[in-house]
Formats: structure tokens, C-alpha cells, sequence
């Protein structure tokens, strides 16, 4: 069995979704982590959960980055121990200068609440190692900041290094302007660092793990992180 | 000092200030004045409604908390409890849209985590004036951005809801919240303060300026000055109550607290009274130790003061470190500003000099209580006639049924409202398996098989026509909505939303409409366990429709036997349950058809409606159903197509009874189509099912007739034989969804 970090901030709301979802339905350990806390109990990976850290009354996710945790996180992830952001966690990794870019508010300047469908685009992540490439996933957006922006040079940067792990699409997979809900750069949903540990994405594969929540597609994210911890791809430990 | 004008800015009329000299045997000073001013309002002391609000039915063995704390609670099997209220911010949120509607949830949210509860949902049911006018648009997407803007980041989804848009609420919106909460059933925490020497403590935001005499203002009426009283309006904070709840939770894991209660309308003059007054003790504290944001603040400031995000702790002496190490990790300062006392006295002292002594009897049990004049409103003499056969000329545009249903479903309070709960984060938590649009909102209760539905309804224009049997239509679409998913209705709440009480034609609204809600939760077995009066809804004199809002709440024993509004296969058959009356008054057909707001509401036989949802949670509960939804604005016609939507355009064949109820056949047919009779709903079934369907319904004495078959692309209706709609369902659906968005981008064009 493996075993999960969920690092809880004050703001945080969906750090019992990813324990629940981690727990429950995907039958692993996990230990919930205070923000003021410096140790990371020997996880095997780290999620940073969604919510509103801090109340994300700055930049979302600019205080987060100075919680005491977070130079663990930062630690663990040079390491090569695998990283994951879901939405506000994502915002947080790019605070931090895990991930490369920013958020901007969404396109049409309301917070959005719906499924959409994302397109794995790379497999070699800790996060996408069970799914197949071009595989469709549909999941739910939640956020009034998602999106993403990079200057030019940092996009081809992430397309040239394979970067881009997420993309939003139709329910076909074709990008297209209309299955972009947020308005982010080349349609980008989720990315990962040059190291492909640090995986950031804004959709909430938490909250699609059971049917009966109306998708279980977000399941093989976690999966992926069970299995890649199984089979020694990773060895980084906290 | 204290002279007659001074007593109209406090709204204390000369008998009620008689009355406080009597009972004080001296003449108040000014902070007890402005103390005796916000526990008199309407607002807190109820003392216009609360004669009627008595004869409402409170009780049953599944409530475990009735009326009179901060909010409600049943029980729900497996040894939880759910908790939960209903709350208006209705005058706020006119004066100040974001965050009128932004602190209207964070009021009810800590209402529901002072009892010991968890919150997991939310709902909310809002009125607007017409769509078309710039104004309202402004007001709805500043209440929708509020509403979004807290229930978001504090983590709680908003599952559901209901909008509807009339003239009469052009100047005065409602904004009625809903929250529910899950506690064990033995840990119900209560707002009292008891055991003298008991330490009370005040944790949360700063004490500011800001929303001194919020209650007073939410007991007067409106005027074109009322832009003037934004000061009057507080900031909400979602972040600062995020950590309240959390810490809250945790310091009532321990058992060092005797009573919690937040501190909304009237600040901490109400929570100090009502607690103590609860308690049978009097509580006394010293203002200079509560934690103040702003400099120079008078002794009557802090005390009337509404900041929000601040709680009233009473905690047991000697455990005072326990709890502030709690509060400590959540980076809140909890101010120990007083004790329990045994003198029954309210008692507020500044560094130690007594500013304001008052009996909490005199604030709270000796309150004005007034059985106001009441009479019948001539109004309703000429709105209740209503001639089909003299009738105006339809609309030239709806020129046949198809394009009468169309107009129908691209009305504002028909079509989808998308638009908004897209704002609101209604999936956080992991629990919502009913998602907002699909019925009444459920969410599953995590570690049980249960699941509790939820819905709120209301109908101000039936209402307008007929308070009595409008506010029973209310109950009923309540818990028929609850019914529908599968659910068994156990228990409601009611939001009053009325004019002026001063005024006798309003006074006997605000009556019939809680004779009708006491007669219909009577009827159904849901008792009222709490809720809230909001009166004055008027703007130059010009009341609003009665508005009685009603929060119903059900219980399904299997989560996953949950029901949507949803056709879910083709080939499925369609039976109606329930018998059409072809009643058109106070229709959506007449006002969107003929422009008329007439006639009687739809008659409401209470043991057919009761009938009807025992027998909607038994073939819910059996499996016999793939979908069920209840006919309510629109008619049948709307109901069927609102079946069709959001399932990748399965469609329907179906064919209705026509009625007679006029002399032109257009009429009948529009009665037969779109009158909106009660206690009906639409399920759909695999075929084999339907024997069994048809063989429980005349069991529980319910009319059921297979009306047709789900199918194709196309929702055809027939009446009495004849092809009357016929669409795509496709078209329909994009009629339907856009329309809001459609208001909006007008506005850009």
C-alpha cells in the first residue's frame, strides 16, 4: 500500500475530497498535512488540493507558497518524489515556481462550475502513467481562475519538452475553441515540470472517481500515482 | 435626551418607548435605548408574525429541534441528525447585491455550524424584477456573484435552487438562503448561556462601524434614499468563517463549551440576550476587551454593531486554554470578554463602569407582541375573476402550441438556469448525485447508504391570488420535488416574505399564507423546525407579492435509488401520475400568452398530494422508475419537455386527455397542454415495469395512465387524439438553455 500526503492550508476545501477519494475509493494511505507542518510522514506522493488557501484574497495561491510545508514540498518534488496540483494546488505549484506560468480570470470573468473533457497528451508522468495517450477524460472545473497563460517562448518551451500533460477538448478530443472553457493558452488543463514529477492540472479527477458523482474518469490519475510507486518507476520518498 | 425623534431613528414607536420606561422603572440611556431598539425590531423579536407563526406545526418523533434556536434538526437514521433553516437577506442585498446575498450565506452557513453541524449544502431562492430591465440584471449577477463568491470559497456546494422574475420584485429583491448541516444526533449544540462564573469569549472577526442597525433597516421600508444606508450593509469575509467553522468543529469536539451562538442581525446585543435568556442566566461583559477594528467606538457601536464572521462562545470554567489553543492553530484570537452571571441581567460594562444593565426578560419574553388588523385586499376581488372564453387575443406570435410551448420554456422562470448555478461551486465535498437542474438537489450522507434531497419552491403570483393555497402550493411543490428523487419528505422550513405588516391587507397575506403552510405541513407530515419572517418588502409603498418560500427536506434510505428529471433510455414508458384539471389560473400560459396574472391557483387536494409522493419514494425505493418529474410552471407540456433535456436528445411520443373548460378549442387545448394542476408527475419506466406501476398507483389510490413511449428525436404531443406540439427536441433545448445568457448578451449588443 501506498501512501498519499494531502496538504491541508487554512482556505483549503477540497483536501477531504483527495483523502476521501485516495482512502476510501482507491484503498491507499493517506495522512492529512497541516500547513504549518515540516514534515511530510514519508509519503510517496503529495497532493495539494483545491480551495481558496489563505482566502486567495492576493494572487491565487501567492501566500500559500511561504506555508512552512512548502519548503518540504519543494524538497520532496527536487527529489523527484511525485507532486500533484488539483486547481487551487495548481495555482499554488505555479506560485511557487514548480510549474512554469500563471492564471489569469476566466474568459468570460465568472467562476465556472461544470464537467468538461481533457485529453491526456503525455503518458510518462506519475499521474498519467495508466491512461493512454489521446485517452478523453470528462471532468469537473470548479475555479474563477483558470486561465492559463505563459508568454510565447514558455509555451513552445512546454510544447518542445512534451510538457503539456492536459488539454481541454470536445467530447470527440479535438481541441476546439468551444471546449475550452476558461479562455487558457493552447487549450492547456494541466502541465508537469522539466523533470515530469510535478504534475499541475485545473480540472478535479477527485471529484470524478465514483459513478455515481456522474463521471469515475478521474480515477486513472490516482491509479497512475499507485501504480508508478508499485512498479519502483519512482523512489523518491518524503 | 431622549425625544421623539430619537425614537423614530431607532424605529421605537412612543407606546413601545412607554412601555421600556415601565418595565426599566427609569428612562433608558442611549445604549440601552439603541439594545432595547434592534431586540424590539421586527426583525429580532418577530412581534408582528409571531401570533400566527405559533399555530404551525412544530412537532413529530422525527424532529429533534424545533423553532427557537439558531436553527432546526430531524433525525435521520444511523444516529445523525440533519440541521437546518431557511434566512432572507433580502434588503441588503438590494441596497448592496454582491454582498447583501455574499453575508446572507455566511449568516445561515454559521447558523447551521453553531448546532454541532457540519454544512454541506446549500440552496437559495431568489426574485427579481423583469429580465429585460438593465437594473435587474445588475442586481442578479451582483446576488449570483455573492452568493458564488462565499459558498465557493468557504467549500460548501450550492445544490440547488429556484429564480423567479416578476415586476413586483423590481425594487425589492429577495434573497432567501438555505443551508444544511449533518451532526450525530447526541451532539446538537445550543445557544445557551448557563453556570455562573462560566467564561464568555468572543473569537472571529473585529468589531467595525459597519451594519449598526442592519436589523432596524431590514424593518423598514424602502425609499428612493435608501441608497443612502449602504454603511447600514456589512463586508463578508468567507475566508476568516472558514476558520471559524473548522475551529468550531473542533472546540465542540471537546466538551469544555456550554452554548455557541453566531452573532448576525443585532450583533452582540442578540447573542448575549438570547443566550442568557435560553440559559435562564444573564451574561455580563466588558466591551473594552472585544476586539475592535476601528478607533474611538462607543460602548452603543460595539454593541449594535453587525460586522460578520463572529461568534458568542460560553465555555466551561477551567477549560478557558483548552479551547484558546484550538482557536490558536487556526490562527484566531479568542477575546475572553465576560461570564455568566445569575441576576438574569444583560449587563454590558466599559473598563469595568456599568453602560447598560437590562432584564434579558425585558428583551426578549416582554418583546411587543402585536395581533395587527388585518383585511381582505380589495385587490383580490377583480384578480380572481377570470372569463377563458373573454380572454384577449393570443400573443400573434404563438400562433399554434409548439410555438406557445417554446415561448414557455424560453420564459425566465421556466428555462434553464445554467447561468447561474454554473457560478456556484455545487460539486465540492463529493456528495451532490443530484447536480443543480436535475430535480431537487440530493447529497449523499458519506460512511451510510443514505442520501437527503432537498428543495426549496415558492409562487408569488399564485400567492398574490390566493395567499392561503398559494403558501400550500408551496409546501406541496416542495416536497413533491424531494419525492420525485426518491425521497421521503420529513421535515420543512419557511422563509415569509411579505410587505409592510402595518398595513391590514398585508397583514391578512402574512395570515392566510401561514394558515395554509401550517394546514399543508399538517397534511404531509412535515413540521416547520425553524425559519425566518422578512416583512417591509415594499419600495415607495409598493409591497411585493407574499412570498412564502419553503425549504422541504427527504430522506432516501439507498443513495444510489436516487431519481432525476431525466428520460434515461428510449423505448422507456411514460406514465402520468395525478389527473390534470385543465386549470389556467395564475398560469405561466396566461401571463406569457395573454399578458394576464388572473384567476385562482390550481386547487390542492391534500391527501391526493400526499397519496402522490408516498407513491413516488415506493416505486422510487423499488426500482420500478428511471426518472420522475413534477408538473408544476408550464404544465404537462413543460414538464415533458424538460424530461427530454440534458439526455443527448432522447424524445417522446406521447398522447394527453383533452379538457373542456372554455368555448374555443385553442383555450382547451392550451388548458389541457400547459394548466398547471396540481399534485401530477411524470415518470418514465422500462416497459415490463409498467404493470406494476399502474398496480401500485390504484393501490395508494393515485390515477396513472401511460401516456406514451420515450423515443426518437421529436417530442410529439397529442391532445384528445390530435398532433398539438411537435418539435425537435434539439431546438427546444437551445430555446431553453439560453435564455438567460441571451438577456445578458443583449445588454453587449
Amino acid at each position: 500500500m501506498m501512501k498519499f500526503a494531502v496538504v491541508v492550508f487554512p482556505g483549503s476545501n477540497c483536501d477531504h475530497d483527495a483523502y476521501y477519494a485516495a482512502s476510501h475509493v482507491l484503498g491507499q494511505r493517506v495522512d492529512l498535512i497541516w500547513h504549518k507542518d515540516t514534515d511530510l510522514k514519508g509519503a510517496d506522493a503529495v497532493i495539494l488540493p483545491g480551495g481558496f488557501a489563505h482566502g486567495d484574497y492576493l494572487r491565487t495561491g501567492a501566500m500559500a507558497r511561504f506555508s512552512p510545508i512548502m519548503r518540504e514540498v519543494q524538497s520532496f518534488a527536487s527529489r523527484g518524489g511525485p507532486v500533484l496540483g488539483i486547481c487551487n494546488g495548481f495555482q499554488i505549484l505555479l506560485e511557487a515556481g514548480l510549474l512554469p506560468g500563471a492564471m489569469l480570470r476566466n474568459r468570460n470573468l465568472k467562476f465556472l462550475c461544470q464537467h468538461v473533457y481533457v485529453r491526456v497528451e503525455q503518458t510518462d508522468t506519475p499521474f498519467t502513467s495508466a491512461s493512454h495517450r489521446g485517452q478523453v477524460l470528462r471532468l469537473p472545473i470548479a475555479h474563477g481562475e483558470g486561465n492559463y497563460f505563459a508568454e510565447p517562448d514558455v509555451i513552445a518551451r512546454l510544447e518542445a519538452n512534451r510538457q503539456v500533460i492536459f488539454r481541454y477538448t470536445n467530447a470527440d478530443g479535438d481541441v476546439t475553441s468551444d471546449g475550452n472553457p476558461n479562455g487558457s493558452a493552447a487549450s492547456i488543463a494541466g502541465l508537469c515540470n522539466e523533470a515530469r514529477n510535478v504534475v499541475g492540472l485545473m480540472p478535479h479527477p477527485e471529484r470524478a472517481c465514483e459513478r455515481a458523482l456522474g463521471s469515475a474518469d478521474g480515477l486513472v490519475i490516482l491509479e497512475s500515482a499507485v501504480q508508478s510507486i508499485r512498479t519502483g518507476a519512482l523512489v523518491a520518498r518524503a | 435626551m431622549i425625544d421623539p425623534k430619537v425614537l423614530e431613528r431607532h424605529g421605537l414607536k412612543p407606546d413601545e418607548y412607554d412601555r421600556i420606561v415601565a418595565f426599566m422603572g427609569r428612562e433608558p440611556n442611549l445604549t440601552e435605548l439603541g439594545i432595547f431598539s434592534v431586540m424590539w425590531s421586527e426583525h429580532c423579536s418577530y412581534k408582528s408574525s409571531r401570533v400566527h407563526l405559533k399555530t404551525l406545526p412544530t412537532g413529530g418523533p422525527q424532529v429533534l429541534q424545533g423553532p427557537g434556536e439558531n436553527a432546526g434538526a430531524v433525525d435521520i437514521g444511523d444516529g445523525l441528525a440533519a440541521v437546518f433553516k431557511i434566512e432572507s437577506h433580502n434588503h441588503p442585498s438590494f441596497i448592496e447585491p454582491y454582498q447583501g446575498a455574499a453575508t446572507g450565506v455566511g449568516g445561515i452557513i454559521r447558523d447551521i455550524f453553531t448546532m454541532g453541524a457540519r454544512p454541506i449544502a446549500l440552496l437559495n431562492s431568489l426574485r427579481f424584477g423583469s429580465l429585460e430591465v438593465p437594473a435587474t440584471r445588475r442586481l442578479l449577477e451582483g446576488v449570483v456573484a455573492g452568493i458564488a463568491g462565499y459558498g465557493n470559497s468557504i467549500g460548501i456546494p450550492t445544490v440547488g435552487g429556484e429564480i423567479a422574475f416578476e415586476p413586483s420584485y423590481a425594487g425589492n429583491p429577495l434573497v432567501n438562503v438555505f443551508c444544511l448541516g449533518i451532526s450525530k444526533a447526541t451532539d446538537i449544540i445550543k445557544g445557551v448561556a448557563s453556570g455562573a462564573g462560566n467564561a464568555v469569549y468572543y473569537v472571529g472577526a473585529k468589531t467595525g462601524r459597519d451594519g449598526i442597525h442592519g436589523a432596524t433597516m431590514a424593518s423598514a421600508e424602502f425609499d428612493d434614499k435608501s441608497a443612502e444606508k449602504r454603511p447600514a450593509v456589512q463586508v463578508g469575509d468567507p475566508f476568516m468563517e472558514k476558520l471559524l467553522l473548522e475551529a468550531c468543529l473542533e472546540v465542540m469536539q471537546t466538551d469544555a463549551l456550554v452554548g455557541i451562538q453566531d452573532m448576525g442581525a443585532a450583533g452582540l446585543t442578540c447573542s448575549t440576550t438570547e443566550m442568557g435568556s435560553r440559559g435562564g442566566a444573564g451574561v455580563e461583559i466588558d466591551v473594552a476587551k472585544v476586539p475592535q477594528r476601528e478607533t474611538g467606538m462607543t460602548p452603543y457601536e460595539i454593541m449594535l454593531s453587525e460586522s460578520q464572521e463572529r461568534m458568542l462562545l460560553v465555555v466551561k470554567r477551567g477549560r478557558e486554554a483548552e479551547v484558546e489553543r484550538i482557536f490558536d492553530k487556526w490562527d484566531l484570537h479568542a477575546s475572553h470578554i465576560g461570564e455568566v452571571t445569575t441576576d438574569g441581567m444583560l449587563r454590558v460594562k466599559e473598563h469595568g463602569k456599568v453602560v447598560a444593565e437590562i432584564p434579558n426578560r425585558a428583551l426578549t419574553d416582554e418583546a411587543p407582541v402585536y395581533r395587527r388588523p388585518m383585511i381582505e385586499p380589495d385587490y383580490l376581488r377583480n384578480v380572481r375573476k377570470l372569463d377563458l372564453d373573454a380572454l384577449g387575443p393570443r400573443d400573434a406570435r404563438l400562433r399554434d402550441d409548439t410555438s406557445v410551448l417554446l415561448a414557455l420554456l424560453g420564459s425566465p422562470a421556466i428555462s434553464s438556469k445554467r447561468w447561474v448555478y454554473s457560478q456556484y461551486d455545487h460539486m465540492v465535498r463529493t456528495n451532490t448525485i443530484n447536480l443543480p437542474g436535475m430535480g431537487a438537489g440530493v447529497v449523499r450522507i458519506k460512511d451510510t447508504d443514505r442520501a437527503l434531497a432537498m428543495s426549496v419552491d415558492g409562487n408569488g403570483r399564485y400567492c398574490y391570488l390566493d395567499p392561503r393555497r398559494g403558501a400550500m402550493l408551496a409546501v406541496a411543490e416542495a416536497a413533491r420535488n424531494v419525492a420525485c428523487a426518491g425521497a421521503r419528505p420529513l421535515a420543512a422550513t419557511n422563509c415569509l416574505n411579505f410587505g409592510n405588516p402595518e398595513r391590514p391587507a398585508i397583514m391578512w397575506q402574512l395570515a392566510q399564507a401561514v394558515e395554509g403552510i401550517g394546514e399543508a405541513c399538517r397534511a404531509l407530515d412535515t413540521p416547520i423546525t425553524g425559519g425566518n419572517v422578512s416583512l417591509y418588502n415594499e419600495t415607495d409603498g409598493k409591497a411585493i407579492y407574499p412570498t412564502p418560500v419553503i425549504g422541504v427536506v427527504g430522506l432516501l434510505e439507498h443513495a444510489d435509488r436516487v431519481v432525476s428529471r431525466r428520460f434515461q433510455v428510449a423505448g422507456d414508458a411514460v406514465v402520468l401520475l395525478g389527473e390534470g384539471r385543465g386549470e389556467l389560473g395564475g398560469s405561466e400560459y396566461l401571463k406569457v400568452a395573454h399578458g394576464v396574472v388572473q384567476g385562482e391557483p390550481p386547487l390542492l387536494d391534500l391527501k391526493a398530494e400526499r397519496a402522490l409522493q408516498q407513491l413516488l419514494v415506493d416505486l422510487a425505493g423499488a426500482r420500478l422508475v428511471r426518472s420522475a418529474h413534477d408538473c408544476s410552471d408550464g404544465g404537462l407540456a413543460v414538464t415533458l419537455a424538460e424530461c427530454t433535456f440534458d439526455t443527448a436528445g432522447i424524445g417522446a411520443d406521447l398522447s394527453i386527455d383533452d379538457v373542456s373548460v372554455a368555448g374555443t378549442a385553442e383555450i382547451n387545448r392550451a388548458a389541457a397542454l400547459f394548466g398547471e394542476s396540481a399534485s401530477r408527475a411524470v415518470v418514465s419506466a422500462a416497459p415490463d415495469a409498467t404493470a406494476e406501476i399502474l398496480k401500485r398507483a390504484k393501490a395508494a389510490d393515485v390515477p396513472a395512465r401511460m401516456i406514451g413511449r420515450t423515443g426518437g428525436h421529436e417530442l410529439r404531443i397529442a391532445v384528445g387524439g390530435h398532433v398539438a406540439v411537435s418539435v425537435p427536441i434539439s431546438e427546444a433545448e437551445r430555446i431553453w438553455s439560453n435564455t438567460i445568457e441571451h438577456h445578458f448578451a443583449k445588454r453587449v449588443a
